[in-house]
């Protein structure tokens, strides 16, 4: 694999071994399936496998308001319901708002924290939250040190391709999310030379589709991407943003937003603004959760489950 | 003079917020209080979002939201951090001319103070 899309690739084909000889079961479409696991890095390299990862978004480490007294318990439920999915995922996705307004050493609570999830690796990609005050020095510092642009990044596992996108640091006054013309060429160059068959996952904080212009709930030039991604035949995308699950298919392109694991946000439209949304006690943990996302050969829809911390 | 009291909200608009202000300049023996105007941020709005005001006014915004907002100018000649719930941040405007602003956190949030001599 070459640069710019050759993440790490060395330890993911380690932790291709470390999935071991074992029996890997995963639910695909709803059907209890199980297949042998035991090829390791030459299965990563010649074909795909069945392998599950998790998405954590939003998790706002700082966030203190009446929505949510215990943020921080809440995430270390988030954090218990990742380590307790089997099969282990293979990797940890996080679709942004890191922190809730960039508080100084949140960053590091957070990426200390997601250890506990006894998952290796984890991916981010940066909400408006972590990148406002400062244009994104420190996240960039932080979490993409190293690599070319500006935060945005691609890797290959088991067969499939995952882009994570930032459509947070062009925000201009009276605008919406936006991932901006550098970001979309090199987009386009890096899904140039794959096969129309290779599943792509893309994940970015603020939704790729028009959720809810109205309040900002959606990327300007979402568009351009998705027309880069148009010919392949299975394309998954994971947002956050808003706090809460909402799903669409056009096409071969299969939408998802994903819950917070600090407050819910109301309904698009079903308040004046958007922001956190506080609802009786005892209902707060059903509208926080994680999500568990399986790949099985053959399928073209990944399955998203989402798990609330309820 | 203007004055500024900071046990009443200011009006929200404009013209009621003049009218404010011809009330408190005419109030007697308020020599030592600060100039000022308020604007209130409220569910993703900044209230009010276009203010008149003289050179060397300074306005003062304060933050009813739960979720943490900026007033950052689209100029960068004046930035907040991060104004969380009932956090305030002022800026005096010393220059006349026309400054827009924005929340960088939620940017289809967006005023205007225009600053004018005799305003």
């Amino acid at each position: 694999m070459s640069d710019p899309r050759g993440v790490d690739r060395r330890r993911f084909l380690q932790c291709m071994a470390w999935t071991g000889t074992g029996l890997l079961w995963s639910v695909a479409g709803g059907v209890l399936s199980s297949r042998a696991i035991g090829v390791g890095s030459a299965e990563a390299q010649s074909g795909p496998a069945t392998f599950t990862f998790a998405q954590i978004s939003d998790t706002h480490i700082g966030f203190k308001g009446a929505a949510n007294p215990d943020a921080r318990g809440t995430f270390e439920g988030a954090i218990a319901r990742i380590k307790a999915l089997d099969p282990r995922p293979a990797f940890l996705i996080h679709t942004g708002d890191i922190t809730h307004g960039q508080k100084a050493g949140a960053f590091d609570t957070a990426a200390e924290a997601l250890k506990g999830t006894g998952v290796e690796r984890a991916f981010y990609v940066p909400g408006e939250h972590d990148v406002f005050a400062d244009g994104g020095t420190e996240y960039l510092n932080r979490f993409a040190a190293g690599r070319p642009g500006r935060g945005w990044q691609s890797f290959d596992y088991a067969g499939v391709h995952f882009v994570g996108l930032v459509n947070v640091l062009g925000y201009k006054a009276g605008g919406l999310g936006s991932l901006g013309s550098e970001q979309l060429e090199w987009l386009e160059r890096d899904v140039a030379g794959l096969s129309s068959s290779t599943p792509v996952v893309v994940f970015a904080h603020v939704p790729l589709w028009t959720v809810y212009p109205q309040w900002g709930w959606v990327t300007d030039d979402a568009g351009q991407a998705l027309a880069y991604l148009k010919r392949f035949g299975s394309v998954t995308v994971l947002n956050g943003h808003i706090h809460q699950i909402m799903q669409k298919v056009e096409g071969n392109v299969t939408f998802h937003t994903a819950r917070s694991t600090a407050f819910p946000q109301p309904a698009p439209g079903a308040a004046p603004a958007p922001g956190p949304l506080k609802v009786p006690v005892e209902e707060l943990r059903g509208m926080l959760g994680v999500r568990e996302v399986t790949y099985a050969p053959g399928r073209d829809r990944l399955v998203v489950v989402d798990a609330s911390l309820a | 003079m203007r004055s500024r009291d900071h046990r009443r909200r200011w009006p929200v608009t404009v013209g009621t917020a003049l009218l404010g202000l011809l009330l408190a300049s005419s109030s007697p023996g308020r020599a030592q209080q600060e100039t000022g105007f308020r604007v209130e941020i409220k569910a993703h709005g900044y209230h009010a979002p276009e203010l008149t005001v003289s050179p060397g006014t300074t306005v003062t915004w304060i933050n009813h939201d739960d979720d943490p907002h900026t007033v950052t100018s689209t100029d960068n000649v004046f930035r907040s951090a991060g104004i969380d719930t009932d956090e305030t941040y002022s800026y005096t405007f010393t220059k006349a001319g026309t400054y827009e602003y924005y929340c960088t956190l939620h940017p289809l949030m967006t005023g205007k103070v225009v600053v004018r001599s005799g305003s």
